[in-house]
């Protein structure tokens, strides 16, 4: 499995990602006109697409990091153990991450 | 670290002990790495919680909400773990593939300005709408 280089590219990924986060919290505190910029551009599509990318980044970087912080513990080094630490962070980070995008539009956050 | 022991070493007695290496910051970065890793992993679920709490909300909830105490201080340690987590790994990055010296050190140069801007700019805010102003 080459998911090594996809942790790197998702870590890179969330890297430049972090501006999303920075807009958000600097148009909360900026005022109604500033917030209502970011709420149109993540209720657009694109926008949409780029923080459904970002959620499944993040959550895969978080699974695929579990995975190495076993590895830096000294576990799971059979090939049957790296082979299902792999699979369990690829699906993991796809299932929560479909996941928590179902929660968000059941509790109305999809508008 | 093997051979350091070893009569062949070149390695001062001071410098065996201190353990710093070539680099003078022996393996800080590699712990703080991990340590970051941790800390975000426990604040994962609290920061989503928080996230998705908010996406139904306008300006003015969304503001008192990020300003509540407990949610600001939360998303203030995500934050700085993250940022500095981030560095360190885009460090790591740019060092692997960038081969250029002049360009490896402007990346550098740019990877450490951007972490602090980044930083800086997200504590702000959030002091801000913690303060009320």
């Amino acid at each position: 499995m080459a998911l090594s280089i996809v942790h790197r590219a998702t870590g890179v990924a969330l890297y430049f990602g972090t501006l999303l986060l920075v807009w958000w919290l600097i148009a909360a505190a900026s005022g109604p006109v500033a917030y209502a910029h970011v709420q149109a551009f993540t209720g657009s599509i694109i926008g949409r697409l780029i923080a459904f990318g970002y959620t499944w980044a993040l959550i895969h970087h978080a699974m695929s990091g579990i995975r190495h912080l076993v590895w830096d513990l000294g576990y799971g080094f059979k090939p049957s153990e790296r082979e299902w630490l792999t699979w369990a962070a690829l699906i993991g980070g796809i299932g929560i991450t479909i996941l928590l995008w179902i929660i968000a539009y059941a509790i109305g956050g999809g508008r | 670290m093997s051979g350091s022991n070893s009569p062949k070493s070149v390695r001062t007695p001071l410098g065996r002990v201190r353990g710093l290496g070539s680099s003078h910051s022996g393996t800080s970065d590699f712990w703080r790495q991990r340590l970051t890793a941790v800390a975000m992993l426990l604040l994962l679920i609290p920061v989503i919680f928080i996230v998705m709490s908010l996406l139904r909300s306008n300006q003015a909830g969304a503001a008192q909400v990020l300003g509540t105490p407990l949610v600001a201080i939360i998303m203030l340690l995500f934050i700085v773990a993250s940022v500095w987590h981030m560095k360190i790994g885009m460090q790591v990055v740019i060092e692997d593939y960038v081969h250029d010296e002049k360009i490896k050190l402007i990346s550098i140069i740019g990877n450490n300005f951007f972490s602090a801007a980044v930083a800086l700019a997200s504590i702000y805010a959030i002091l801000k709408l913690s303060s009320g102003v």
